[in-house]
């Protein structure tokens, strides 16, 4: 899959310099916008998303308090949970995934995603308290 | 070529429903057999419910049957514990009662109005024929069906599974073992096919798993640990990830919806594998995301260091909270895994249960007779193939047998591996000895080897039906009979069998060892595993039953005799069948060691308060009765009929346990002879024969042998013919072979005195009015 952009990025020196480093990070970042289908652009977005919330709720956890132990431990595992739950989905309709997943179709793979979400927020909602 | 001819008219869809017919057929036999086994005991005896903890359950049961769910989600049992009381919702693992509850009502639903009672006692046959099923489905995914039709049999009737499983045996671990294995037959499916659906089954039979027995910590270091060795072998794969998500995101957040679970799964070690895994496949899967866009040898390296060092920091970060003590170190019962010696040292309470004992070679070989050698060929079978779910068996394999060797009880999670793996094994070799194909070398055995395979092949269908192998060969030869032709047509087979012979010898073997694990497990459950410990059963010389039934006996006779709200001392094994059987107060219960290190120190204070009231003197001992509002104290006592399991050969146990507490006042060396025996004759010590337990075990016993020899049956040992005396007690009632005696405790002298000299005044007094008599009479 990244064929074409590893001749481009191999030809640099080995050595780990930080003007490597972010030349490096440049050249991911071209890559994945290059070759990222839009769809699953859409579900990075959802992933960064999420993990904004996540990482929100858990600095109010340490800075502030972390009382309702179980409200913060219900809104930050429906952050990681869905985080994952989006990732795999994310890893089912990748179509460089066709061959790992052979009895998974995108439109399963949704519908386990669905499933899988309603189950974890019916488990968030009654966590919370 | 072909060892014995194959029918070649059989249409494929044929054969396929065929195959499909002999498996529900197998199936449902297995599932009968699994059931029937089990009702030895409902059948000799009675359809009761057996050990000391169904009896909570039951009690629980009853609860929720008569009261709904949300009473029993609060119930707090005023009866238990006496002084303190028990938030029974906060302390138990609601599964068993629950299913039961469920049970119940659908039946009531559909106008079938059973006795809750029976459902109790039969709930665990009913699951171990869900149990052979999962297993089935379990061994299906490992091999073919066929190995899993062996599996099924093997677990449907192995002694070690059926042990715990029994008609009337209503705890725990009934429910639990067909959850652990539905919930690993769910994971390696969410493995194999990467669908985030079986991730969210297994996550959901989880977290049944967790409200149903606290050996769900097992599965949740299992499954992790089965990631990790992946990890580890190179074989992470997207479906990795996504069947171990899945299953943590869900499976966590649900297990803390149980109230005993609480946030155990955040704070405490055992479940730390689990979270490290998970964020270690984060750290990797985003690691292969990366590379999957830029393939770089710099960036491999890169992403090498970072992932091995993320690894470590989250390693060092929890290794570092658990010794800050934000994370629980492991608990003392897990603990005991590790350091075996560890419970003996600190915890008198964990050792002093039976089943926390390391389990002896004779056990092995009781519970899974020719499982035993079968096992490691099946698992070295399964190393041959090795993919990814054979490494799950693999790991079990190699945990389970750990954990069998240090304790007794763990032989049960032990059992479900040893009947996959040995079926997997046994499958591999029937389906060698079955093949009808031969090596190709001579052309001239074809012609003689057609006639007698027939009835060959007839036979070996008749040599073994009663396990379900005879089905599992029939599917095999038509299987390979089916795909034969075209292999044997592509090219020659390199290794082979020769021969009907050869075949014949081993399958004979293969048959007998079958039939004789299958006479086994029943000679096992009949004679071992089928005994009701409320009822005592011995055989009169003529061959008939006889019946001891003085547990009931009594507790009827604290039923109906005394105040609703009587206070009863007991040693704790007992605490749970007075509550269930005589439905009074008690003081300490079985609730014990899974308390007395996490959630009160009160409970263990309260265990050793009873164990030091029971071994100290009747003047030390009375106040602390009175304290606690005892109003009868029960104490088991088999030295008439020589029944091993009474309160005198635990003694030391309660000693043990009191001194924990109180080491300067109960001293555990001063129970011993100078010489270091236990002794209860008349060598016996000091404190010995001042313990109130002894007293209560011997009072009035001599004058059972009317002068003769006074003799222990169980112990045996000659008592002196002077039995002790009881000043602060009361003998209230004594059943028939004085198996249990129950006293009532005084209350104290109205004059104020203590009892003691207040008894000696009474007795002394009439000492003086019946002397004068005698000597007018000799001055007469």
């Amino acid at each position: 899959m990244a064929g074409p952009k590893a001749s481009s990025t191999a030809a640099r020196p080995a050595s780990s310099s930080s003007a490597g480093d972010s030349s490096a990070i440049q050249s991911l970042w071209r890559t994945y916008n290059d070759t990222t289908p839009s769809r699953l652009k859409l579900v990075d977005c959802f992933l960064v998303f999420l993990m904004l919330s996540g990482i929100a709720q858990f600095l109010y956890c340490i800075l502030v308090t972390n009382f309702p132990f179980n409200a913060f431990l219900a809104g930050f595992g429906s952050c990681v949970g869905q985080f994952v739950l989006t990732a795999s989905l994310r890893a089912q309709v990748n179509p460089e995934n066709r061959a790992e997943f052979k009895e998974v179709s995108p439109e399963r793979a949704f519908a386990d995603f669905a499933l899988g979400s309603i189950v974890l927020h019916f488990f968030v909602f009654n966590f919370l308290g | 070529m072909l060892a014995y001819s194959l029918p070649s008219d059989i249409s494929p869809s044929t054969y396929v429903n065929a195959a499909s017919l002999v498996r529900i057929v197998a199936l449902g036999l297995i599932s009968a057999a699994a059931i029937s086994s089990r009702l030895f005991a409902v059948i000799n005896f009675e359809s009761i419910i057996h050990e000391f903890d169904p009896w909570f359950n039951y009690r629980a049961t009853k609860v929720l049957a008569s009261e709904g769910f949300y009473e029993f989600w609060n119930w707090f049992d005023p009866t238990a514990w006496y002084p303190l009381g028990r938030v029974v919702g906060g302390t138990i693992y609601p599964g068993l009662m629950a299913t039961s509850g469920v049970i119940y009502n659908l039946l009531h639903a559909l106008n079938l109005p059973v006795d809750i009672r029976n459902i109790c006692v039969l709930l665990a046959p009913g699951f171990s024929a869900l149990t052979a099923w999962a297993t089935y489905m379990f061994t299906k995914e490992m091999k073919d069906e066929s190995a899993g039709l062996l599996a099924a049999a093997f677990i449907g009737i192995v002694p070690g599974y059926i042990s715990r499983s029994v008609a009337g045996s209503y705890d725990n671990e009934a429910i639990a073992i067909f959850l652990l294995m539905f919930t690993f037959f769910a994971w390696i499916k969410a493995l194999k096919t990467g669908s985030a659906l079986f991730g969210t089954v297994a996550a959901l039979f989880y977290f049944y798993m967790v409200a149903a027995w606290g050996g769900y910590a097992f599965i949740t270091n299992m499954i992790p640990l089965h990631a990790f060795v992946l990890l580890l072998m190179g074989r992470y794969t997207s479906r990795l990830y996504v069947a171990y998500c899945s299953w943590y995101a869900i499976g966590t957040l649900s297990s803390m919806q149980v109230p005993f679970v609480g946030f155990q799964p955040v704070r405490t070690s055992e479940h730390m594998a689990a979270l490290g895994i998970f964020g270690l496949l984060q750290i990797v899967a985003f690691a292969q995301l990366i590379r999957s866009h830029v393939s770089s040898k710099q960036f491999q390296d890169l992403l090498f260091v970072s992932v091995i060092s993320a690894a470590g920091l989250g390693m060092a970060a929890m290794v570092l909270l658990t010794y800050k003590g934000w994370i629980a170190p492991w608990t003392g019962r897990f603990y005991s895994l590790w350091d075996t010696g560890y419970a003996k040292k600190y915890i008198p309470i964990i050792a002093s249960v039976s089943e926390h004992q390391p389990t002896a070679w004779p056990s092995f070989f009781m519970d899974l007779h020719m499982l035993t050698f079968l096992f490691p060929f099946g698992v070295l079978a399964l190393f041959r193939q090795l993919r990814d779910e054979h490494v799950f068996v693999i790991i079990y394999a190699v945990m389970g047998t750990y954990f069998a060797g240090v304790m007794v009880r763990l032989m049960l999670t032990l059992t479900p591996c040893v009947c996959v793996a040995s079926a997997v094994g046994l499958s591999q070799l029937i389906d060698t000895f079955v093949d009808p194909r031969e090596p190709d070398v001579e052309q001239e055995k074809e012609g003689g080897d057609a006639a007698p395979s027939k009835q060959a092949a007839k036979k070996e269908k008749n040599a073994a039906p009663i396990t379900g192998v005879g089905a599992i060969d029939d599917i095999v030869s038509t299987l390979s009979g089916a795909s034969s032709p075209e292999k044997d047509k592509s090219g020659k087979t390199k290794a082979g069998i020769f021969g009907l012979d050869t075949r014949m010898v081993v399958l004979f073997n293969t048959a007998a060892m079958l039939l004789f694990f299958v006479l086994h497990c029943t000679w096992v459950t009949s004679n071992a595993y089928s005994s009701p410990s409320v009822v005592l059963a011995s055989t009169n010389p003529d061959g008939s039953q006889h019946i001891i039934d003085d547990f009931r006996e009594a507790y009827y006779w604290l039923r109906m005799n005394t105040k609703e709200d009587a206070v009863v001392m007991s040693w704790w094994d007992y605490g749970y069948q007075i509550a269930g059987m005589a439905d009074r107060v008690t003081l300490v219960d079985n609730n014990t060691w899974n308390n007395s290190t996490r959630l009160t120190a009160g409970c263990a204070a309260h265990i050793a308060t009873v164990g030091k009231a029971m071994s100290s003197p009747e003047e030390i001992a009375y106040p602390i009765l009175r304290k606690h509002d005892v109003n009868y104290v029960l104490v088991i006592f088999g030295g008439l009929i020589g029944y091993s399991g009474d309160d005198i050969n635990k003694f030391l146990w309660m000693v043990r346990i009191a001194q924990g507490v109180w080491p300067d006042e109960i001293q555990e060396p001063n129970y011993f002879t100078p010489q270091g025996e236990y002794r209860v004759d008349d060598q016996a010590s000091k404190a010995m024969r001042e313990s109130l337990m002894y007293k209560m075990s011997y009072y009035r016993f001599a004058e059972l042998f009317g002068g003769g020899q006074v003799m222990d049956r169980v112990r045996q040992q000659q008592l002196p013919k002077q039995s002790p005396t009881l000043d602060y007690l009361d003998e209230a009632f004594t059943s028939e072979n004085w198996i249990v005696r129950i006293y009532q405790v005084k209350k104290e002298d109205s004059l104020g005195r203590d009892l003691k000299s207040a008894n000696g005044f009474a007795q002394g007094k009439k000492r003086k009015r019946s002397k004068p008599p005698v000597k007018r009479r000799a001055l007469a």
